[in-house]
């Protein structure tokens, strides 16, 4: 008792000795309802200097949407879609939350804000029946950008079905002003088809279990960030992106193709970063990366854990227009021949190594199997299809319909905008360094499948769109 | 004066149909163990009867029929949330005939034991409908993969007739894959009250967390089950949420 008082006494005088404004900074003022916004969309920076009682209404609500082109997927979310809507208090907020269970629920549903001081950090209090609400509230204590999800039995299908998003706390001082604020959030599916595998596909426990993903996508499906889609900024512009990772299971390698974050707070907390390439965004987890735009171009956003970005979705963009700065980047100014060996300029094809002339159409398309097995499919897809918003297809392409403009994409390598099937790519092919001899076979190859024409290109062929240059 | 038509138009249906009525099925004694329980000892269960499928509208009519006080706009406010039978057009006309054959929902679990009382029978408990519920399926259909189908189809409505899927190999329909069901003990499943700190939890059911010292670690379906009911207050009713009724031998 005694001890008691005593500390008690110390708290008043403390409490005492702080000047006035401090002891005002945690009273709350005034009430108001959050703003939430769906990906890639963030509510606007809080500019108030005060803290506020904020109310939350957010809706559970299971929904069939699109996963991929040709794919559903029956998605519990967080406001109708995935990732769930963001939310943006500050500091020292009293937040008075309502989660809604749609009545057509099938499911009892919860919440865990990872930024809840509290029983479950928020899962108890929010346990809801379909058709029903709860209500509870709490206080913001620590500043940072936090991961929420459902947290209902069997909490992994919860959180693998899309139910998840993220919650930012701003610190008290505030976040340093930037011209534009992205919503990036990543995670993965597990479907019983593979990646790709048409139709309303249902959720795979087993795959899930064995962490064996499908699907890694950024902003709940294939292409939802790219092509029209795409985060748009201009060059001088400072862009910050809050991400998120929901998991359930793999960690992010979190990396921009084409720049260099000058800052990351890293896990979304206080320490900051600077001059990093790639960052980790833990399961369950987050960081806010920031970097200058300096210079044009189309940035892509990938998991760095690189076949997860190029066979199973995880791919974003940012397009930067504005003014070009060739002195940060040059574009590609010479294109020569290199040979180590030095000696006159020749064509490669007479460097390649010896083989034997394919005779027979049978012998091309054989060859021509092969270098597409090793050389192609890795964007272009084993079945010809292409990625969505990424890649073109060379199925039923018309883009092959043009003999020489086909040759000249392989051997030459293409840029920038074309359009595939009505659908705009905007894209690079690398140029593939092959014979005259292996670039026909792998074209004829293409040729003979995925109900294409059936040319046969011939190494003349080739030659000859090898003289005429790249145009 | 058409419903009246209408209503022994359906008994007669009810009648003659045999595949339509309610049959008590026979339970045989014996033991199982819980899936998704930490607990691993196996449990015992008396022999019983239980309904060959979920209680109807058309059944459901009958009792309020009788019943007065369960219809929708007399019902006491401590017994069913305002959500009490919303489907229905009103007090003694669920409206669509479809639905006349599938399984009353949006109802509490007051009504439903009280329309068991009034059959002479009662709410099977939460052991005896795990029991039951574990039996396999006669065309062999995988328990699981039915229940996974099943979340992963989304809302359904209308709610499909019942008796429409295969049987158990007790006879039971719709087990899985149409709705949830009320238990007797449904607040007993996971925690008294609703608290994810209660000691029996942590030791025996930890929010699915605690799967691999489960019975059945792949049984997430039996999880969902118990997360539902725990969801539950005995006034709820929810969109696709039943209930049929169990009898002692």
């Amino acid at each position: 008792m005694k001890y008691w008082n005593y500390k008690r006494l110390m708290l008043l005088a403390t409490i005492a000795m702080l000047p006035p404004g401090m002891a005002m900074a945690d009273s709350i003022k005034g009430e108001e309802v959050a703003v939430l916004t769906d990906a890639p969309n963030v509510p606007p920076q809080i500019t108030r200097k005060h803290a506020t009682k904020v109310i939350v209404n957010l809706e559970t609500k299971e929904v069939k949407k699109r996963l991929a082109d040709g794919v559903d997927y029956t998605f519990w979310t967080f406001g109708g879609s995935v990732p769930g809507k963001f939310i943006r208090i500050r500091e020292g907020d009293q937040v008075e939350f309502h989660l809604h269970n749609h009545p057509s629920s099938k499911l009892p549903h919860n919440i865990d804000l990872h930024a809840v001081t509290g029983q479950g950090g928020g899962a108890e209090g929010s346990f809801t029946a379909p058709g029903h609400s709860s209500t509870f509230n709490f206080k913001a204590l620590n500043p940072g950008l936090y991961v929420y999800h459902c947290a209902t039995a069997p909490v992994g299908m919860h959180i693998a079905n899309g139910m998840y998003g993220l919650i930012l706390v701003e610190p008290k001082e505030g976040l340093p002003k930037v011209d534009r604020e992205f919503y990036v959030f990543q995670s993965e599916f597990y479907t019983k088809g593979k990646y790709g595998a048409p139709g309303l596909q249902p959720f795979s426990m087993t795959k899930a279990v064995e962490e064996n993903a499908d699907y890694v996508v950024f902003n709940g499906s294939v292409g939802s960030l790219v092509g029209d889609n795409a985060m748009k900024a201009k060059t001088g512009e400072t862009v910050r992106m809050f991400v998120g990772n929901g998991g359930p299971n793999l960690v992010s390698s979190f990396h921009v193709i084409g720049e260099i974050f000058d800052k990351v707070y890293v896990e979304g907390g206080k320490l900051i970063n600077n001059n990093v390439q790639t960052t980790l965004v833990p399961a369950g987890g987050s960081a806010i990366v920031e970097f200058k735009l300096d210079t044009t171009g189309t940035f892509i956003l990938v998991d760095h854990s690189i076949f997860r970005a190029f066979n199973k979705g995880a791919i974003g963009m940012l397009k930067v227009e504005g003014k070009e700065d060739h002195e940060v980047y040059s574009g590609k100014t010479k294109d020569g021949i290199y040979l180590p060996e030095g000696g006159v300029i020749q064509e490669i094809g007479a460097e390649a190594p010896k083989q034997i002339p394919a005779k027979t159409l049978e012998q091309k398309l054989a060859g021509g199997k092969r270098i597409y097995e090793s050389s192609c499919f890795a964007c272009h897809q084993s079945d010809g299809k292409g990625l969505p918003g990424a890649f073109p297809p060379l199925a039923k392409s018309d883009f092959l319909n043009n003999k020489d403009k086909s040759i000249s994409a392989v051997i030459h390598g293409l840029e920038g905008p074309i359009k595939v099937n009505g659908k705009e790519f905007n894209s690079i092919m690398p140029a593939q360094i092959l014979s005259d001899e292996d670039a026909a076979n792998v074209l004829t190859y293409v040729y003979s499948m995925w109900g294409n024409s059936k040319k046969v290109v011939t190494p003349e062929d080739v030659k000859a769109v090898r003289a005429a240059g790249k145009k | 004066m058409g419903g009246l038509i209408r209503c022994l138009l359906l008994a007669a249906v009810l009648c003659t149909e045999p595949t339509w009525a309610a049959q008590d099925i026979l339970v045989p004694a014996g033991e199982f163990k819980m899936p998704a329980k930490l607990n691993q000892k196996n449990l015992k269960v008396a022999s019983f009867y239980i309904d060959s499928h979920p209680v109807t509208n058309a059944e459901f009519l009958e009792f309020v029929r009788q019943n007065p006080e369960w219809r929708k706009s007399k019902v006491k406010k401590l017994f069913a949330d305002k959500s009490y039978l919303n489907y229905w057009v009103s007090d003694l006309k669920f409206g669509d005939k479809v639905m006349a054959a599938s399984p009353v929902v949006r109802v509490s679990w007051f009504a439903a034991r009280e329309y068991c009382a009034w059959k002479g029978q009662r709410l099977p408990s939460t052991n005896e409908w795990e029991y039951v519920a574990l039996r396999p399926i006669n065309n062999e259909t995988e328990i699981k993969t039915l229940i996974l189908e099943w979340y992963g189809r989304g809302a359904e409505w209308p709610l499909s007739n019942v008796n429409k899927s295969s049987p158990n190999n007790l006879g039971v329909h719709d087990m899985h894959g149409l709705i949830w069901e009320w238990v007797e003990d449904f607040n007993t499943s996971l925690v008294t009250g609703e608290s994810r700190a209660d000691g029996g939890l942590d030791k025996d059911l930890f929010c699915g967390a605690g799967a691999s010292g489960a019975a059945d670690p792949a049984d997430y379906a039996a999880f969902m089950r118990f997360a539902f009911r725990s969801s539950l207050q005995a006034k709820y009713t929810v969109q696709n949420l039943g209930f049929r009724c169990a009898k002692n031998r």
